[in-house]
């Protein structure tokens, strides 16, 4: 069984907001199932007993002071914008996710 | 935008047949300095986008950086809740897109919470307690504030949204309970209680200002109802954007009586969000939960863990106040006060209050007199309120010397509260400047009793054959004779001394 299912593909160009033809799934499916078994040797090497790695140094709390420092100016903030209004970000109007 | 109609069952009859399952997200925003991964200011009411790091808006190649206050203020909440606070917890990457957060992802708390498995005593208006179990309480950021324009004003029907980072990234802790049963009829008030307290406490440990109407303590309420008898939780609902305690109060109520219309009805109760809207006191269906919900978690790479130790926790113990329920209990022992006279005081909000009027010097009873009785009227009558008339302590002291010194009786004393409010200055200048002292001058208040007698012989009659409660009838001309200046006890005793009769 394929690693990865044209489906899983799908699903994951949606949420990543991806529009992909049926060519581009096609082939997508083929080179994840590619990188997905090639990560499998890991799970095969590291057993139970091995915790997943999420941070590969021994590093913890690494935290600041809580004192204001430097912003962007309201100009520097909307430099990039693609479209700004009143000092805000303009977007297009939010018709799914409510 | 027409709302189609919901059918729904009367609250009442709704619980004779199902019981209701309650679960609460609430969102509260501390009171740093800082954001929770970057150094622009934590402020509400500033220039849009002005509070901004490359940090907040999600620029490439930034690195964020843990606040530590916000950490320990989170530790704090959670120690408040009586939660244990995890060893080693991660932050969590929780993707998805929707422009108030630039990122592209929250970065948020994901199976390692900072604290767990607490719990709070609620104790409703009656004195009755429901104890109510907190499955956890995490550490995330907030997101930007959208503003739809269009003609609607609403997000249905917008044109374009604009959206300011300011709030992008600013500290919050959300607290997750576990599902509450037994509330039954109670319901509504158990969760309008249940983020009161949460509020309440959160300001106590001065993490958070909790206002409600600034966003500060947010609350997502969940509703389930089961058939009575059964065991099984029913497909809950859960509604946004109820931020004030009358709207938790309210849209539990609405749902329970709306879950209970499709459950009789033999349909199925969809699992979704739904929208709170307070003009029409109604829910109206979100969006279903779907695939869009696979948020794909994942340890967040670029903030290390955080650990914590005995020592740490133990030091923010140590600075911890005086847990409220504890502080109630000295303070009700401390004033004297009947059980439901002090839970009347602290369902009118008046423990600082009355506090601090004790503190400057009134006893407990005359600082519960005036709180209960006249500023809370006043309040009533005006429409706002009691604690933003702007009646200090020392106004309640200044009002009951006057009154100990005979100079005012009660009922000036009303009236000269009313002018305090009003703006006319001090109890004292007041008094003075109205000529509002009470007529103590024996011989003039002697001249009004004279004509009083003088005008119901029968009355005096009636007190020299020993009805001394007759009285009654001269004090109302004199006190119409002396504008309401007179002491009643005084009049009544010069009356005895005039006619010769004993008290």
């Amino acid at each position: 069984m394929p690693a990865i299912s044209r489906e899983d593909v799908a699903h994951l160009a949606q949420l990543a907001h991806l529009e992909m033809s049926d060519t581009e799934l096609e082939k997508m499916t083929g080179e994840l199932g590619v990188i997905v078994d090639a990560i499998k040797s890991v799970s095969e090497a590291a057993g139970n007993d091995v915790p997943a790695t999420s941070h590969p140094l021994p590093l913890v709390n690494v935290m600041r002071e809580d004192v204001v420092g430097q912003t962007l100016t309201q100009e520097e903030a909307l430099q990039n914008a693609p479209d700004a209004e009143d000092g805000r970000f303009k977007v297009p109007a939010i018709l799914e996710g409510e | 935008m027409a709302h189609a109609t919901e059918e729904l069952v009367d609250f009442d009859e709704a619980l004779d047949r199902y019981d209701p399952a309650l679960g609460f997200e609430v969102h509260v925003e501390l009171n740093t300095a800082t954001k929770m991964f970057s150094d622009a200011p934590n402020a509400f009411g500033d220039v849009p986008n002005t509070n901004v790091t490359p940090v907040d808006l999600g620029l490439p190649g930034v690195l964020p950086v843990v606040n530590k206050k916000a950490v320990e203020y989170s530790i704090k909440i959670g120690l408040a809740l009586n939660c244990q606070i995890a060893e080693y917890c991660r932050f969590a990457r929780k993707n998805y897109f929707y422009p108030d957060t630039p990122k592209n992802f929250q970065t948020s708390q994901y199976d390692e919470p900072i604290a767990f498995d607490g719990w709070l005593d609620i104790e409703l208006s009656d004195g009755e307690v429901f104890h109510v179990e907190i499955e956890r309480a995490h550490m995330e950021e907030d997101a930007g504030k959208l503003t739809h324009m269009g003609t609607s004003g609403r997000i249905q029907g917008a044109d374009f949204s604009l959206v300011d980072y300011n709030r992008a990234g600013v500290p919050l802790v959300e607290i997750v309970t576990k599902p509450i049963l037994g509330a039954g009829k109670r319901a509504p008030e158990l969760a309008k209680a249940y983020v009161a307290a949460i509020r309440e406490i959160v300001k106590n440990l001065d993490v958070s200002d909790a206002k409600m109407e600034r966003g500060n303590v947010r609350c997502d309420a969940n509703v389930s109802l089961m058939p009575k008898g059964t065991t099984t939780l029913g497909t809950r609902t859960e509604t946004k954007n109820v931020n004030s305690l009358r709207a938790v109060e309210h849209a539990v109520r609405f749902e329970i009586e709306r879950h209970a219309a499709v459950l009789d009805s033999g349909e199925k109760i969809v699992q979704e969000t739904r929208h709170w809207h307070e003009d029409t006191r109604t829910t109206t269906s979100g969006r279903p939960k779907s695939d869009a919900d696979d948020y794909r978690y994942f340890p967040e790479p670029d903030l290390v863990p955080i650990v914590t130790t005995k020592e740490w926790i133990e030091e923010l113990r140590a600075q911890l106040p005086e847990p409220l329920a504890e502080r109630r209990k000295r303070l009700q022992a401390d004033w004297g006060y009947a059980d439901a006279e002090f839970r009347d005081v602290v369902n009118a909000g008046f423990l600082d209050a009355i506090e601090e009027t004790i503190a400057a010097g009134a006893s407990p009873a005359v600082a519960r007199k005036w709180w209960m009785g006249e500023i809370s009227r006043l309040a009533k009558n005006a429409d706002v309120e009691p604690l933003d008339l702007g009646v200090t302590p020392a106004t309640i002291i200044e009002l009951n010397s006057l009154i100990e010194a005979k100079k005012i009786n009660d009922k000036i004393a009303r009236q000269v509260l009313e002018y305090v409010v009003a703006g006319e200055g001090r109890p004292t200048e007041i008094v003075e400047k109205r000529s509002l002292a009470v007529v103590n001058d024996d011989s003039a208040l002697g001249a009004a009793i004279d004509d009083a007698m003088a005008a119901m012989p029968d009355v005096v009659a009636k007190i020299k054959d020993g009805k001394v409660q007759a009285i009654g009838a001269l004090i109302g001309p004199v006190m119409k004779a002396t504008r309401g200046q007179a002491d009643a006890g005084r009049v009544r005793e010069i009356v005895l001394e005039k006619l010769g009769v004993e008290g």
